[in-house]
């Protein structure tokens, strides 16, 4: 299928949800038993898309949103940052010293096993409102989905090229750097969306639970006043906000995947 | 050691090597008698054997992956403790990088050598001309085709100018007319400087056409060397062109005599001599 048609539909399934939450939510599919108009999705509920886009645009315009990104985002980057560079040096440790990972097995399945929202509260006691209670919650999310990926891509370098390696005269060093490093890293890549995506999960979270900024606090504060349009208004810009993270995220690995094998397409 | 006294030593010397595992459930599996081997400096040996019956084993002890059971392993007259440095050794199985190029692939044995980058990418451009692959050197592995991604491998190997060569199978897995290429062109690469070979396999065309000398092996378990045929054809050898020799063929059955009966014992086949001539396996 070519891509023209595809993003046409796409975009078409866009169009047929919006336009039936349109319609339902703005058209009286009846009348109550009182008297009042019944709708399939009442306004209080549910607002209406044009409400929603139209609050997405004025807080764009107002320029309030813009403070609230910037914190989300230096949340989870910093969340990313840590979390990803201790997961792969954790990870790679762990793999090359099986006594090691022997010993604190248990441990990091039950730390991983731990439903990371409820750290959040804990986090804000130890870590105070500010930025750093978010971090540290993306760090957890993180440092996990890395630490396994990286833990199995060292662990699983094929045997016969770890061979063939040493047959060549390296040494461990090299090893790390020619073999086990690239082999870990490309398992690091493929969990690169999810990573991001949870770096992303722990700030908004932690900022729901807690918080003076962000997007998630910005959610928060419009469900406390059962402001729906709001709520949703923040929804759009988180989502936009996670693909266009994602977008970034691909056009990094391309060019550090190319070694691996991808659709060969003829001409 | 001094360069005089190596030419004359024997390259590889297995004295008294066995292959035992433990089994999970307690017990021991003996994969290889004590066997001894040697391969002369300059000769080209082919270890012929049945699927299973031990023989990368032994070429992995040579190369020092792996201490044998039993028995000791001299290289060119020195005990073998690790690795053995001075092999190449050439995989059955896509050993390349696959995050590396064609020509960071061959570049690398030399980097590891302590060869300035610069230079090792030269050589590995040269070497990879020798091989028919001038245009190749930024290819990724995925992007070369199985009979390409041997010629880097060999290249690779090559480039690092081991004195002793251990070869596992490594057309196995190629079609027949791409092994033929590859045949031709490791024994154009042999022949211009004569290193030690250790070559296995379990095709008979492949080992008589090859090889100096052809030992075959057992089918396992306990396998041993139960045959060594010199194989006397002359050198330069044409691989498609010897084949049609009438000696070529007094030593294909010469060995497949030796080999048959244990070929038939690998798949459980009655083993009754020339009688079992008309069976198809």
């Amino acid at each position: 299928m070519n891509r023209t048609k595809l993003l046409a539909l796409q975009i078409s399934v866009a169009v047929v949800a919006l336009g039936l939450w349109h319609i339902f939510s703005t058209i009286p599919m009846g009348t109550m038993a009182n008297g009042k108009p019944f709708y399939l999705l009442p306004q209080f509920f549910f607002s209406t898309p044009l409400e929603v886009i139209e609050r997405v645009i004025k807080m764009f315009v107002s320029g309030e949103v813009y403070r609230h990104l910037a914190i989300t985002l230096i949340e989870a980057m910093l969340a990313f940052v840590i979390g990803g560079i201790s997961g792969v040096m954790i990870g790679f440790w762990f793999a090359r010293k099986p006594l090691v990972a022997a010993v604190f097995d248990p441990y990091v399945k039950m730390m991983n096993a731990l439903p990371r929202v409820v750290l959040a509260p804990i986090f804000a006691l130890w870590f105070g409102l500010g930025i750093w209670s978010k971090v540290w919650l993306g760090v957890t999310l993180v440092f996990f989905i890395v630490f396994f990926n990286v833990y199995q891509g060292v662990r699983e370098v094929s045997p016969v090229v770890l061979a063939n390696a040493r047959m060549l005269g390296m040494n461990e060093r090299q090893l790390l750097r020619h073999v086990y490093w690239p082999a870990a890293l490309s398992w690091v890549f493929s969990s690169l969306h999810t990573s991001v995506g949870f770096a992303v999960v722990g700030a908004v979270v932690g900022e729901y639970l807690g918080s003076s900024a962000g997007l998630g606090y910005l959610i928060h504060q419009a469900e406390g006043v059962f402001d729906v349009t709001g709520v949703f208004a923040g929804m759009l810009i988180l989502m936009i906000f996670v693909m266009l993270i994602d977008f970034v995220v691909t056009l990094v690995e391309k060019p550090l995947l190319v070694w691996r094998p991808g659709e060969t397409k003829t001409v | 050691m001094s360069e005089a006294q190596q030419s004359h030593a024997t390259a590889v010397d297995l004295r008294g090597v066995s292959v035992a595992y433990g089994l999970s459930g307690g017990g021991r599996y003996e994969a290889v008698q004590p066997v001894d081997i040697s391969v002369a400096d300059g000769e080209f040996v082919a270890v012929l054997g049945p699927t299973g019956c031990g023989k990368s084993t032994l070429l992995n002890i040579a190369a020092g992956l792996m201490p044998p059971s039993s028995g000791e392993s001299l290289i060119f007259g020195q005990k073998l403790a690790g690795l053995n440095t001075v092999a190449g050794y050439l995989f059955q199985q896509d050993a390349l990088m696959p995050w590396k190029t064609a020509r960071d692939n061959v570049a690398i044995g030399l980097e590891t050598r302590g060869v300035r980058r610069r230079d090792a990418l030269v050589a590995a451009d040269a070497f990879l001309a020798k091989v028919g692959l001038a245009s190749f050197g930024d290819r990724y592995p995925h992007q070369l085709s199985g009979g390409q991604r041997k010629r880097v491998a060999l290249a690779q190997v090559l480039v690092r100018e081991p004195k002793i060569l251990l070869m596992d199978e490594p057309f196995g897995p190629l079609d027949a007319q791409t092994r033929l290429i590859m045949s031709e062109l490791l024994l154009d690469l042999w022949q211009a400087d004569r290193k030690a070979v250790m070559f296995v396999t379990h095709d008979l065309d492949e080992a008589i056409a090859l090889a100096d000398r052809v030992l075959v092996m057992s089918a396992g378990p306990s396998s041993k060397i139960i045959g060594n045929f010199d194989i006397p054809l002359s050198r330069p050898r044409d691989i498609a062109e010897v084949r049609s020799e009438p000696e070529f063929h007094r030593l294909h059955s010469a060995v497949w005599a030796c080999l048959r009966e244990e070929v038939r014992k690998t798949y459980g086949l009655p083993v009754h001599g020339k009688k079992a001539e008309g069976v198809e396996a």
